[in-house]
């Protein structure tokens, strides 16, 4: 199936000055959202973007930024009851 | 076969045994037994699905040499058997990190598939003492845990990530280790969704014993008995908001989970109630009651469904949260009260 969760809400960006246009972002993001015009990363498809983190962890420049985390309903409800960063604890039988 | 060696990679114990690697580095089939799919088929419904682990370390498929590839993955055993029933005929290495017994891409967020535990798990393995080359292949879905300069940086291993899938792994070798858009791009095809179901269902379901032992108690003091219909209903929005849904996702109307899981519910519900003649005279307060609070249960299962889902984004699901929790909530209370004032002070067959 072809993606469909709410539009613009995002976190990554992408600092064009610093790319050095390596192609790691590409090479480690499930869901197509880089493209590469005149070897330098471009995002296109902002709206397919998970916040995995992958790109931002191997860009070898710092060149990403987004807030990483796990998108999981669940999981922020334990982290407002506990007062941390949501995790994905999985004990019991909730998600993932 | 694997399990029950003694060593599990560690170096210690092959000075003891006078060899090295045949006896050391225990060798895995790449076909799974019954036991294996019965174990598949036990955590899929949920059952010692946080203990369905292997020891990490070093493995063999085939007869792998110092120069053959080394495949690095999680110790959750349903992620190991699905990544070894995609080696055969593959002579290769198996570096099995500490994962807690959970999934790579889990894992990955939650960092124990991380840069630390694999730099560190080349060492306790001597990893680098077994092979000559120094490249790992690591699953897609692992690099959101770790750095790939860093790897190479420390521990000499320079990191390739692979496929998301461990059924494009051999097409991914055979290509000279490179993967095709395709097969870096995650999925959700409607079986994805449906082997996720039974743990979905089996939770709501451990619930709502909770939900079951209350009405019981409710019914002492009841002017209508809760009865058969009531379960029949309840049930229903259970089965749609854990199975139903996420098997429909893609053609329900709509974005949000929540929303989806709603939209289906009011439909089972207006349905049961019309089936169980609720519509009638006299049950305007139990009607109005379930509409509100039924729909709502069905909304809420299918939102906790953006944890197993593979596209949503932590800013997307809060957004979602912070509008459908507060309708969630309002709408299950008002039902909940309206319905029990039907059957505490009303009453009314049925």
């Amino acid at each position: 199936m072809k993606p469909n969760y709410l539009k613009n809400v995002a976190t990554l960006t992408l600092d064009t000055e610093k790319c050095v246009g390596c192609g790691k972002c590409g090479e480690v993001c499930p869901h197509g959202v880089f493209d590469f015009v005149n070897d330098k990363a471009l995002i296109t498809q902002r709206d397919l973007c998970m916040e995995c983190g992958a790109c931002a962890l191997n860009c070898p420049v710092n060149a990403l930024e987004v807030n990483a985390g796990v998108g999981c309903a669940s999981a922020i409800i334990k982290g407002w009851f506990t007062g941390g960063a949501p995790t994905c604890d999985c004990s019991g039988s909730e998600c993932c | 076969m694997s399990k029950d060696c003694c060593c599990s990679g560690e170096l210690d114990c092959s000075a003891e045994r006078g060899e090295f690697r045949e006896t050391n580095i225990p060798v895995v089939s790449t076909t799974l037994s019954a036991r294996d799919i019965f174990g598949v088929l036990k955590v899929r419904f949920g059952i010692g699905r946080m203990d369905y682990k292997i020891e990490p370390g070093l493995y063999a498929v085939g007869n792998p040499d110092d120069n053959s590839p080394v495949l690095v993955s999680a110790n959750y055993k349903l992620t190991f058997d699905a990544l070894r029933k995609e080696l055969s005929s593959l002579d290769c290495w198996l570096l099995i990190l500490d994962t807690k017994g959970v999934n790579v891409w889990c894992a990955a967020g939650k960092g124990t598939f991380g840069t630390e535990e694999l730099i560190n798990r080349i060492e306790k393995t001597g990893l680098s003492e077994i092979v000559t080359n120094r490249k790992l292949i690591l699953p897609q879905l692992g690099a959101s845990g770790v750095n790939f300069n860093e790897v190479a940086r420390r521990s000499g291993f320079s990191v390739m990530f692979g496929t998301v899938r461990a059924s494009d792994i051999k097409q991914f070798i055979a290509d000279g280790f490179k993967a095709t858009p395709e097969m870096r791009t995650v999925k959700f095809t409607t079986r994805d969704r449906f082997v996720l179901t039974p743990v979905e269902l089996v939770s709501a379901a451990k619930n709502s014993l909770f939900v079951l032992g209350v009405l019981f108690l409710v019914n002492l003091f009841a002017a209508r008995q809760f009865g058969v219909y009531d379960f029949i209903a309840y049930a229903g929005v259970v089965l749609t908001g854990t199975v139903l849904t996420p098997l429909l996702l893609p053609v329900i109307p709509g974005k949000a989970f929540s929303w989806k899981g709603w939209l289906l519910g009011l439909l089972w519900s207006i349905f049961a109630l019309w089936r169980f003649g609720w519509f009638a005279q006299g049950f305007g307060i139990l009607a109005a009651g379930y509409l509100l609070l039924l729909p709502s249960v069905s909304a809420y299962l299918a939102m906790n469904f953006t944890g197993s889902s593979t596209y949503t984004s932590p800013s997307g699901v809060l957004k979602e949260m912070r509008i459908a929790l507060p309708l969630i909530i309002g709408s299950a209370g008002v039902g909940a009260i309206l319905v029990l004032i039907q059957t505490l002070i009303i009453g009314g067959a049925i």
